[in-house]
């Protein structure tokens, strides 16, 4: 004790900084209040008005430099509720080619504070947006008739062609909730609602700039408040340059036509995304103006769910493409080596299980083995892996190191592109399989995650990336779509390179057997005299009829391209997968298809694939 | 030392400090009429009371705080005291889990949804703290001057900051350096808080200005200038305050204000140049003198004052480095945002212009209640939380505002006051953390709204609509008041 009679004069200096503190916010106050031009001008209770000026968003382009998306201007009525009288509601309704009962509906609508929160009496609010050129124009000449009526320009969006709607997106009109959640928006205004629109909806919406005029108590505009000393003009959003090559956007999106699924293909070395293909597409330009909404609603009631970016959302059995995945974990961990041999003859077999698979020689090593798609040797690579006892003291820390591994190799999480909605995928853990199976499970439960079957599933985006990680031997770089923001770097985030668990030589051991694969193997067709492509087909078993799936790169020793393409219930790996990577590789390597390329693609493009219409 | 068992209402009641309930009342009654007046629309067929309304909800965080005083004023005083370390202890795993069951409001991890609405534990976290820095403080056995006793406090307060920097609510996390007043009360060396408040001036200063410039030459950063002008001129203050050898302080002032005087005339009228090299110079002159001293004389004072020095220089120059060097553009933006330098998302010092415009067109009497227009329209941003004070301002004018400020300082010096008639050390030290957490929002919250204090993102007391911040207030306030009310108690 003590501190009381020791340190009691510092009460006084306490108090002393709170009186300083409040004498100068007095002192600042008073000059505020009092001294300012401000207090003079405004004395009879002038108000300001201030008008938004509106930022044009930015444009984007491929990365060959085409122009994907731009602006396009269109015409908002607003009116001001305060300054509404005498209206000839007859002759308005008249002039905007609306009915008596839209009216109606519509002011209701906009004092409605539950659906238009920032509503006031006193601002401009949007009565009916986006008219045409040709509307506007009528409207206009008649404009005076309607006190209280303003014209409000904006511009809508605008695309080029037809193509790439899941990764471009598009913008709509402001919810309510993100207007609670960021100051920055105001009822009316527009936001990017999917893909690069939303995801890059800072950089590309610029900032609002304001104008600020001084209005008198009748409510005369008398010029600008101080001239201008306080506007702010508005900053135009910053254009984007996409990772995509149009081209290849355009060549996946036909061949896809008819058919479910997904084509998606990186550059190894950037991680940048070349063309992301999700079938059933639709027009992005259907999603613009005052259709949207309708149209919208339309994709949204599709029982093949358009809507849906099956290339980052679907999540699929990865099939035999997720084996090359398992030889490299089998070599790092030292359960295999290049050499060893397993015996399979018609598939795997231990007691009553049996893995089917399809005649070749046995017993065969590592690099015919993806050459060939044997299930057996990846099923008892797992057995050995998961048995070892010597290694891991249970099934369970083998299963640990087995998903470390995985998620090493960009599975089991969303790979973080910028894009929104981004699936994870699934990778199963030990305890996942402890709380299905209890705790007395082996590898002989679990054996399909070998040949990724069972509980492994993969967005096509992770089978891609898991191409190009073989491409590059054992890393990966984030991919992405946006390759430049103007002005500004892309987030470090993706240029950073990712290891995976897995050393360089192993990875050119598999570089080898998807070489095998592609010269003498299951991806025979996609072999040419250009390049050297290496690949691994996939056929993915699920509840109707397999899934045709391939992954893929080329060229061999100086990729350039990396491949995944899922088409659902296509059957062997072979049949769609393997010609379709085979033909975007071609299409991105030489720039173009060679002739009989040409006619191949035109045929895939014309063959559909019947799915009924209860799946999916 | 036994308490009377007949301790019941009435006794209470007649020694409640009833001054000090009555400027909360007061200051409650002029915050709901600001947050009526900044969230009203001309037209609105209003009814304030209408739950659906900010104003009618915050009629009903007022009524439920009332309920939460009476509460506290039933709850015998010792009970503070028994349960501070558990309480804080809650609160602090509280504000552990918080990040993990919040819901993302404007990048904020900070509110917990409890069915229809939310709660901000950070406001609740103040009271706990003071309780349990008292407790701490306030034991026989305390002595400030060891350090480890005073480590022990000083992380008693850091803790709950660092939690909720977690939580993205650098604001919330700022108002418990307010504890570091308290301290100073307690005894803690002035030249603490003196070098605390230094360096962030420093911080704040340097980075704010660095992109001004000194007579519009584009080399010369005002905020540089100044920084290293601010480390002259306090070194040489705290030789003067430190050191009886008044020849030595005058020698160095003069002689440096001579050549910094020199320096800029040349610039400004003969030959431009950067002048801040000199002004370095000049510094690391005066730390040169400061050691020779130092060493001749050995004295530690010396040897302090030039650590003071050199360590001011070394913040100075780091933080500017690693600033614009080692973060990254979006983490410097950030900063930057976080310091009121770039107002996101509107741009470079949108808010306080609003602000500024809003109180500014008030003039003496203000425009009335609810005929505000700038504080209205959403021109001003958060208008009826974090900026409430323009709505003061413009509506009720000069002489509103200086009464709401006068009503906050008249409760300010009570609470000095009331801290100081304490018995009871822990009972005074909980006084001046209460004071401290007031004084620190009214100083950052209204100097912001003036364009004095960086943003920072803080309510102004009583004013600000919300629930969480008023009940938070209101328990801070009324344990104290209900600790006053028994400090004769125990007295013989």
């Amino acid at each position: 004790m003590g501190n009381d009679v020791q340190y009691g004069n510092r009460k006084y200096i306490l108090g002393a900084i709170a009186i300083g503190i409040v004498v100068v916010y007095l002192l600042r106050l008073f000059t505020l209040q009092l001294m300012s031009e401000d207090f003079k001008r405004n004395a009879d209770s002038n108000a300001f008005l201030k008008r938004i000026q509106y930022p044009a968003r930015g444009a984007m382009r491929d990365r060959t430099g085409k122009l994907l998306v731009y602006n396009q201007p269109a015409y908002d009525v607003m009116v001001v509720m305060s300054e509404l009288n005498d209206l000839d509601t007859l002759d308005l309704c008249e002039s905007l080619g609306i009915t008596q009962e839209i009216f109606d509906r519509r002011m209701e609508e906009i004092k409605d504070r539950n659906r238009n929160p920032g509503y006031s009496s006193y601002t401009q609010q949007i009565f009916m947006n986006q008219l045409s050129a040709e509307e506007f124009s009528t409207f206009q000449e008649k404009l005076f008739r309607f006190p209280g009526f303003y014209i409000q320009k904006r511009s809508i969006r605008q695309y080029t062609y037809p193509n790439a709607a899941h990764i471009l997106g598009d913008v709509g009109e402001v919810g309510p909730a993100d207007i609670e959640s960021d100051d920055y928006y105001q009822s009316g205004d527009y936001i990017g609602k999917l893909g690069v629109e939303r995801s890059y909806e800072r950089q590309l919406r610029g900032e609002k700039g304001v104008e600020i005029l001084l209005r008198d108590a009748k409510g005369r505009i008398k010029g600008n408040y101080q001239n201008g000393k306080f506007d702010r003009a508005p900053i135009p959003g910053k254009n984007l340059t996409l990772s995509i090559d149009l081209e290849l956007q355009q060549l996946g999106e036909r061949l896809m036509r008819g058919k479910l699924g997904s084509i998606v293909a990186i550059e190894p070395s950037t991680g940048e995304v070349l063309c992301m293909v999700s079938s059933p597409t639709y027009d992005p330009r259907i999603m613009v103006g005052r259709q949207r909404g309708r149209n919208n609603r339309m994709l949204t009631a599709d029982p093949m769910k358009p809507l849906l970016n099956r290339a980052i959302m679907g999540q699929y059995p990865p099939g035999s493409t997720f084996k090359t995945s398992q030889a490299l974990t089998f070599l790092e961990e030292g359960i295999i080596t290049p050499q060893t041999t397993y015996p399979c003859s018609g598939g795997f077999r231990f007691g009553r299980l049996k893995v089917g698979c399809h005649g070749h020689a046995s017993p065969i090593p590592l690099i015919p083995t993806i050459a060939t798609s044997c299930n057996g040797y990846f099923c008892w690579g797992l057995y050995y892996m998961f048995g070892n006892r010597k290694k891991y003291a249970s099934v369970q820390e083998a299963m640990t190191t087995w998903k470390d591994y995985m998620v090493s190799m960009g599975f089991g999480y969303p790979l973080g592109i910028d894009l929104p909605g981004e699936k994870r995928g699934l990778i199963p853990n030990a305890d996942f399989y402890d709380k299905h199976l209890g705790k007395s499970w082996s590898a002989l439960s679990i054996i399909s995650i070998a040949i990724g079957q069972g509980e492994v599933n993969l967005t096509p985006l992770q089978i891609a990336n898991l191409g190009a990680t073989i491409a590059n031997r054992g890393y990966y770089i984030i991919p992405h779509v946006v390759k430049e923001v103007q002005g500004e770097s892309i987030d470090t985030i993706y240029r950073e390179k990712h290891y995976t668990k897995v050393s360089r030589h192993n990875y050119e051991t598999v570089v080898a057997g998807m070489r095998q694969a592609v010269v003498g193997g299951t991806c025979r067709s996609a072999n040419n005299g250009w390049y050297e492509v290496c690949g691994k087909t996939g056929t993915a078993q699920n509840r109707g009829h397999d899934h045709s799936v391939f992954m893929g790169f080329a060229p061999k020793d100086d990729p350039k391209i990396a491949v995944a393409v899922y088409v659902e219930n296509g059957g062997w790996g072979a049949t769609y997968g393997v010609p379709f990577g085979a033909l975007i590789m071609e299409k991105f390597i030489n720039g173009k298809l060679s002739p009989s390329s040409e006619a191949k693609a035109e045929a895939f493009a014309n063959r559909t694939i019947n799915y009924g219409s209860t799946e999916r | 030392m036994v308490a009377p068992n007949d301790n019941n209402k009435r006794g209470i009641l007649a020694s409640l400090d009833w001054f000090t309930i009555i400027i909360y009342i007061a200051l409650l009654g002029m915050g709901w009429m600001s947050v009526c007046g900044a969230t009203y629309d001309f037209g609105q067929a209003g009814n304030f009371f209408d739950l659906g309304t900010r104003s009618g909800m915050q009629i009903m965080w007022i009524g439920t705080s009332f309920i939460l005083a009476a509460l506290v004023l039933s709850i015998d005083e010792r009970f503070y005291d028994s349960f501070a370390y558990v309480l804080y202890a809650a609160f602090m795993l509280l504000l552990l889990a918080t990040p993990f069951l919040a819901h993302d409001i404007k990048g904020s991890m900070s509110w917990i949804k409890i069915g229809k609405f939310s709660i901000q534990p950070a406001e609740f976290a103040k009271f706990a703290t003071a309780l349990c820095v008292a407790k701490y403080m306030g034991s026989n056995d305390f002595n400030i001057s060891k350090w480890w006793h005073f480590a022990l406090a000083c992380f008693l307060v850091v803790l709950p900051m660092g939690l909720i920097i977690l939580q993205k609510e650098t604001g919330s996390a700022l108002v418990y350096t307010a504890f570091f007043l308290m301290l100073y009360r307690e005894g803690m060396p002035g030249s603490v808080l003196f070098a605390g408040v230094s360096a962030i001036i420093y911080f704040v200063v340097g980075v704010r200005l660095a992109d001004a410039h000194l007579w519009h030459i584009h080399y010369i950063s005002l905020g540089q200038f100044l920084v290293l002008l601010m480390i002259f001129l306090f070194t040489v203050g705290l030789m003067y305050v430190y050191t009886k050898q008044r020849e030595h302080v005058w020698r160095v002032f003069i002689y440096g204000f001579a050549l910094t005087l020199t320096a800029l005339l040349f610039s400004k009228f003969v030959i431009p140049f950067d002048v801040t090299w000199v002004l370095l110079i000049v510094c690391i002159g005066l730390i040169v003198y400061l050691i020779v001293l130092a060493v001749q004389q050995r004295s530690m004072r010396y040897a302090l004052i030039s650590l003071f020095a050199i360590g001011s220089l070394t913040l100075h120059y780091s933080a500017d480095f690693a600033l614009n060097n080692i973060l990254q553009p979006h983490q410097q933006t950030r900063i930057r945002v976080l310091l009121g330098i770039e107002e996101d998302p509107k741009g470079v010092g949108y808010n306080v212009i609003q602000a500024k415009i809003a109180i500014g067109s008030g003039g003496l009497r203000g425009k009335g209640f609810l005929n505000g227009t700038q504080t209205k329209l959403k021109y001003v941003p958060e208008q009826e939380t974090d900026f409430i004070f323009c709505t003061v301002g413009e509506e009720e004018g000069f002489l509103g505002s200086a009464i709401v400020l006068l009503l906050f300082l008249a409760l300010i010096l009570r609470l000095i006051h009331l801290a100081e008639r304490q018995s009871y050390a822990s009972a005074r030290i909980y006084g001046y953390c209460v004071m401290s957490v007031f004084l620190f929002h009214l100083f950052i919250n209204v100097g912001m709204v003036l364009g004095l204090t960086p943003v920072i993102g803080i309510p102004l007391p009583f004013f600000s609509y919300g629930g969480s911040s008023l009940w938070g207030f209101t328990l801070l306030l009324f344990i104290f008041l209900r600790m006053d009310a028994g400090r004769n108690r125990f007295v013989h």
